[in-house]
């Protein structure tokens, strides 16, 4: 457990009667490229939610840098830097991503709280969040209303506004969602060359994508863990093919 | 795709164009200097509109930039009223202390009501902002002994302003001394809406889910924006205490924190000046349709609301500004 960033242990949580999360412990190692697959309605968001604090767990522990984190509340978490990126757009509409990405920048560097300042006075943070949308491909795009970026953009934009967090662990749920498959190589593709000091769990469908960036693959059935391992066991997993990709080709 | 090794654009001056003062705003606030010359009778109903353009404002700073409705907010007011107007009837008519003093009991009240403010969203929170809103102001009429009930509170003698200034019957004075104090209230508010803080309002305007997400304290900053916009809205009841020498009951009703949010989605709410526009339209249209015919005034405003928020969603100003971009673009 002393190489994980992040871990759980027997986390539990139930919607009613309806069991979301079962016994799930994880450990994930510096450096991970870890991807999180199963069947719609098997808990991979539910596990996000608990992960960032969005969710409260019934029952388990989170921990961060080997930190009890579970009772810290999201934008504390965010602040040590366990960030996440939404399965569907959550930006801001009607403020630019220059603003957007400024407004993570500053955030992160304590400065949100000041009024008595007018914002060209933080041309740092600025140039910073500029930085950040170029690197990301959006640097022709900064100025516009984010509700006039096409779909591609808005997914970009998701992945940025959680980058200028400076996170080290970062979950990413489906974050080519909806995105043509042509174009979801190339967005992986981007999130594969981020600094290996970020370590990264994603949630995918495309089990293309998933076997060629994942270093590891965590299978989640109704709730609970199925099986963890390097792609080669889990293709290779007659369990997997049952539950998942089996029923896939069924489908 | 254009050529990106030449940058477009410099970031900075984006966001420098964004904040800066425009020309516009200029010739505005120059011509509200206008009254004092060509219309000395229209004085006094210029000192209103200036009120309440600084308690729109200070409506703004929730449903505009943080998008929280509240239909309460002349809990505040009426706060500022009554303390500025009882601090001139017990003996303390001096008017810039007087109105600070207004400010800061409001404050007060804001901070402490708003621990309740973050913990509810949406319909519960137009509710409770209607309740709290019934509640001051039916303790406003059974404090008859210090408020003066329904009979508003009588015998506020205010001071000389700067010890020389007389509160003249055209209210040459009132008007000045509500134009200044509104002017630097609105460079403050002007100044937090374009700070850092200011874009985290909008943030959380935009997207509450999202703001945690990325680090962002949102209860925190809520209870601060609710405490600022409290303040402003007491400083502009105590101005209308100090003005008119008087508070009314309905400084405090329910029916003045509806019509500030009438002024407000009808100049358009999130920018900055339609709060005041609001406040001008429907002030001065109040005054002229009143005068002609009283019992159908609000047959009007109901109708301009409505063609409003059919035809023009974003507010008058909103719809000016689509306007002008549909223009430049043509």
């Amino acid at each position: 457990m002393s190489t994980s960033v992040l871990s759980t242990r027997n986390l539990q949580k139930k919607f009613g009667q309806l069991v979301v999360a079962r016994d799930i412990s994880i450990d994930l190692p510096k450096g991970a490229r870890y991807a999180l697959i199963g069947p719609n309605g098997a808990g991979k968001t539910t596990l996000i939610n608990l992960l960032t604090g969005m969710l409260a767990p019934d029952g388990g522990q989170v921990f961060l840098d080997e930190a009890d984190i579970t009772t810290l509340p999201p934008s504390e978490r965010v602040k040590r830097g366990l960030v996440r990126t939404f399965q569907i757009n959550t930006l801001f509409p009607n403020i630019s991503p220059l603003e957007a990405v400024t407004l993570v920048v500053c955030e992160r560097k304590g400065e949100a709280g000041t009024w008595w300042r007018g914002l060209p006075g933080y041309g740092a943070s600025i140039e910073e969040a500029y930085e950040t949308l170029k690197s990301i491909g959006l640097g022709d795009h900064v100025d516009r209303p984010t509700r006039q970026l096409a779909y591609g953009q808005q997914r970009l934009l998701e992945i940025a506004l959680a980058l200028a967090t400076k996170p080290h662990v970062l979950l990413l749920d489906e974050p080519a969602a909806g995105v043509p498959k042509g174009e979801s190589q190339e967005l992986f593709t981007a999130i594969a060359g981020l600094s290996s000091d970020i370590s990264i769990l994603f949630i995918e469908h495309d089990m293309d994508v998933v076997f060629r960036f994942a270093s590891r693959i965590i299978v989640m059935v109704s709730g609970g863990i199925l099986v963890e391992g390097a792609p080669a066991e889990i293709s290779a997993d007659k369990r997997v093919h049952e539950v998942y990709l089996g029923s896939a080709h069924h489908a | 795709m254009t050529d990106t090794a030449t940058p477009l654009y410099n970031p900075q001056d984006l966001m420098r164009a964004q904040v800066r003062w425009r020309m516009l705003e200029t010739v505005f606030w120059v011509s509200a200097l206008l009254p004092f010359f060509v219309a000395e009778t229209y004085l006094v109903l210029c000192t209103q509109i200036a009120i309440a353009a600084l308690f729109a404002l200070s409506l703004d700073l929730l449903v505009g930039y943080s998008g929280i409705v509240s239909l309460g907010h002349a809990v505040y007011f009426g706060i500022g009223a009554y303390t500025a107007g009882l601090l001139a009837k017990y003996g303390w008519g001096e008017p810039l202390s007087g109105l600070l003093l207004a400010g800061l009991v409001a404050m007060l009240f804001g901070y402490l009501i708003s621990f309740i403010m973050v913990r509810i969203t949406h319909f519960a929170l137009i509710m409770v902002t209607i309740g709290l809103c019934l509640l001051f102001e039916e303790f406003g009429n059974q404090a008859h002994d210090i408020t003066g009930g329904h009979d508003g509170l009588q015998g506020v003698r205010m001071w000389r302003l700067f010890g020389t200034f007389r509160w003249d019957l055209y209210g040459f004075t009132a008007y000045a001394y509500s134009l200044v104090v509104v002017f630097l209230c609105f460079l403050v508010i002007r100044r937090i809406i374009n700070s850092p803080f200011g874009l985290s309002l909008r943030g959380m305007r935009e997207n509450a889910r999202r703001m945690p997400a990325i680090g962002a304290p949102s209860k925190q900053r809520l209870q601060i924006v609710y405490t600022i916009s409290a303040t402003f809205a007491g400083i502009a009841g105590g101005l209308l205490a100090q003005t008119t020498q008087f508070v009314a009951l309905d400084a405090l009703s329910f029916q003045r924190s509806a019509e500030v949010l009438v002024m407000l989605v009808l100049g358009g709410a999130g920018r900055l000046y339609g709060g005041i526009i609001g406040s001008i339209i429907f002030l001065v249209a109040r005054d002229q349709l009143a005068s002609n015919n009283p019992q159908y005034w609000y047959f009007w405003l109901g109708l301009l609301l409505i063609l409003v928020i059919i035809f023009l969603p974003n507010g008058i100003l909103g719809g000016i500004a689509h306007l002008l971009s549909r223009r430049k673009k043509s």
